[in-house]
């Protein structure tokens, strides 16, 4: 039936074999976006010269499908220079994005600092590699606490943790959208694998309801009226700045309700819930899958925000499991997060600790996780 | 402006201040307030209060945050050159300024003025040259000299055997900046000139010439431990080492023609 499927994926996107870093400068596309500013890293390079083929000619490049506007890229003198570049464009109202990884990550926190402070909009794909410092090019997912948490603030940040390239597709777009509509630096936080491999995506356009409007921030529409913005992250009084952050603080709690996403896999009536986020998360469903098969009650609970996180789906899983198995290729960055909010959930929610309640580890750092391996731990330590 | 026709008593600061800020935050006898004057002047003669993105670093400079009725930012180390770079490039009919000190500019934030310089940013950055970091309490900065008021992290003198010699910017910058740049030297205490110099570097930018840099000599008392005599004194020697300058680069090699 080739006449109708033709004409469901075009109203449903088309369906691309594609690299992952492709996805990523495709799915900004279709987001609106319309600046880059970067610097090349393996492994986020690809999306830099994605973007630049999508652009083409800088001096006729192309228009955005969703703004008409014409697109623009610039490759910065370094990392400090491409984040603060692109809260420059972000003020003056344009739906701009940047990628990096591994000590780029760690160079681009003093423009996320700042984005966070001043709430800048800014949206910055992650592609981790391997840590300490610079270490490997290829894969880790040792960047969670530097992305969540980085710099001298408080982590008032979106950041999504895709599962897969469709994934990382769709939630590129939507990091545009919640980063106009909250106004928090938001990242797209995936791996070397994620960037490098490649596969079927289906790239749809984006829905017109999920659509969020950028607009400047600096020389928009409080000048119109005659009255000046002056931003600062610079306070005189320490009770000043305890002002703002308390704020913020406010804003975020808010704004995580609406903002946090979780993915609940087979955990209705699971004894033992795995707790795994991106690409580990992919593998660890599948284990779910042969596990479950084999008649053991496992399920998987994947933050999909890593920051917000999905508090009250987290809250059921607390309540269920008589055992929770925290797998990342990590020691334990996402653990601890998950952990912290669990102390939240017992004491501020009321849950009681149960007691029985049993925790294992499986942490492979800068490494790989395989289906098969977390079939073979889950089955050793329940 | 409301604020400023009711009384005729009210003093006549340029019409682009921000009246509600005023007494201004820096110290007594600095440089920065005259060269922020000759600049708000210049907004007013202009016409571009409307139209202009002020972004400031941070030090000395940040306390300029809300001294004009004009859109501001602030960030720091000098990366404030990139968010005046990200701006233009997304509102290319703006103004924008990037307003830093030496140590931003020349030290911690270097590479961006160079690079800035490198692409030509149409842009117009000014740096305020006080030959001493002000707002950490008067250390060392890329811009001390061996002869002059001592600094906290070189009292003895910056003996030059140990770190170099003191960074000029608008003649480093000469040697990398595209044709058609506008590089100048002016000092705090000809107001006039500083006023005329900026207003030939927003010009610049308006007509979209490409970097306009403006490096202001100014006077730090306050660090510099001296009273009014001998900061004029002192500034005066300083001449010496950053005389007033001014180049619109490629202009002497295509026999006048730049763009202005």
């Amino acid at each position: 039936m080739p006449k109708p499927r033709k004409n469901s994926q075009k109203r449903q996107g088309t369906r691309d074999f594609i690299q992952g870093n492709a996805i990523v400068a495709n799915a900004a596309l279709a987001a609106g976006a319309t600046h880059f500013f970067g610097y090349p890293i393996t492994p986020s390079t690809e999306i830099f010269e994605n973007w630049v083929r999508i652009v083409g000619d800088p001096h006729n490049p192309a228009r955005s499908p969703i703004t008409k506007e014409p697109l623009h890229y610039l490759q910065c003198e370094d990392e400090m220079a491409s984040g603060f570049a692109m809260i420059g464009a972000c003020m003056a109202g344009k739906k701009t994005f940047t990628a990096t990884a591994g000590p780029g990550n760690i160079l681009m926190q003093d423009a996320f600092s700042a984005a966070e402070a001043l709430r800048i909009p800014t949206v910055a794909v992650i592609m981790q590699r391997g840590g300490l410092s610079t270490s490997t090019v290829i894969y880790s997912q040792e960047e969670v606490t530097l992305t969540t948490f980085g710099g001298n603030g408080e982590g008032f940040r979106i950041v999504y943790s895709p599962s897969g390239l469709q994934e990382l597709y769709n939630y590129v777009i939507k990091a545009f959208n919640s980063a106009w509509a909250y106004r928090y630096p938001t990242f797209v936080l995936a791996d070397g694998y994620q960037g490098k491999m490649e596969g079927e995506v289906v790239c749809s356009p984006m829905k017109k309801s999920e659509y969020i409007e950028s607009e400047p921030i600096l020389l928009g529409k409080s000048r119109k009226k005659g009255k000046s913005t002056n931003l600062r992250n610079c306070y005189d009084q320490e009770e000043e700045i305890n002002a703002v952050i308390e704020e913020y603080k406010a804003d975020f709690a808010r704004d995580s309700k609406k903002i946090a996403e979780s993915e609940s896999y087979r955990t209705r009536d699971a004894h033992t819930v795995i707790i795994a986020h991106g690409i580990v998360g992919t593998a660890a469903k599948v284990a779910v899958d042969t596990l479950r098969a084999n008649s053991a009650k496992v399920g998987l609970w994947r933050p999909i925000t890593l920051r917000p996180l999905d508090t009250s789906s987290l809250t059921q899983i607390v309540r269920i499991a008589k055992k929770i198995i925290f797998i990342e290729s990590a020691l334990g960055q996402m653990a601890r997060i998950v952990n912290d909010e669990i102390m939240n959930i017992y004491s501020i929610k009321s849950v009681t600790h149960p007691t029985s309640q049993k925790v294992a580890n499986f942490f492979k750092p800068a490494i790989g996780i395989t289906p098969q391996e977390i079939t073979d731990f889950v089955l050793k330590n329940t | 402006m409301s604020t400023r026709t009711k009384k005729t008593t009210q003093p006549s600061f340029p019409a682009c201040y921000k009246v509600s800020s005023k007494p201004h935050k820096f110290c007594p006898g600095c440089g920065h307030p005259v060269a922020l004057h000759e600049l708000g002047v210049v907004i007013d003669t202009l016409k571009i209060q409307d139209s202009t993105a002020f972004l400031i670093d941070i030090g000395c400079s940040l306390l300029a945050w809300d001294f004009f009725d004009v859109d501001t930012s602030q960030t720091h180390h000098g990366r404030t050159i990139p968010v005046a770079t990200g701006f233009k490039r997304a509102n290319p009919t703006s103004t924008v300024i990037a307003y830093l000190g030496d140590g931003g500019g020349y030290a911690i934030g270097m590479q961006h003025l160079v690079h800035a310089a490198l692409r030509n940013e149409n842009i117009t950055v000014i740096i305020i040259n006080n030959l001493n970091y002000g707002m950490t309490g008067g250390q060392m900065a890329p811009t001390t000299i061996e002869d002059q008021p001592p600094t906290t992290t070189a009292p003895f003198s910056r003996f030059e055997d140990i770190y170099g010699h003191a960074i000029k910017g608008p003649e480093m910058l000469r040697t990398i900046a595209t044709d058609g740049a506008y590089l100048a030297r002016t000092s705090t205490d000809n107001p006039v000139h500083v006023r005329m110099t900026l207003q030939k570097a927003l010009i610049h930018q308006k007509q979209n010439n490409g970097l306009s840099f403006v490096e202001v000599l100014s006077y730090c008392p306050n660090n510099w431990k001296t009273n009014a005599k001998e900061t004029l004194t002192w500034l005066q020697k300083f001449k010496t080492e950053y005389p007033i300058f001014e180049e619109i680069i490629g202009q002497n090699k295509t026999g006048d023609e730049t763009k202005q």
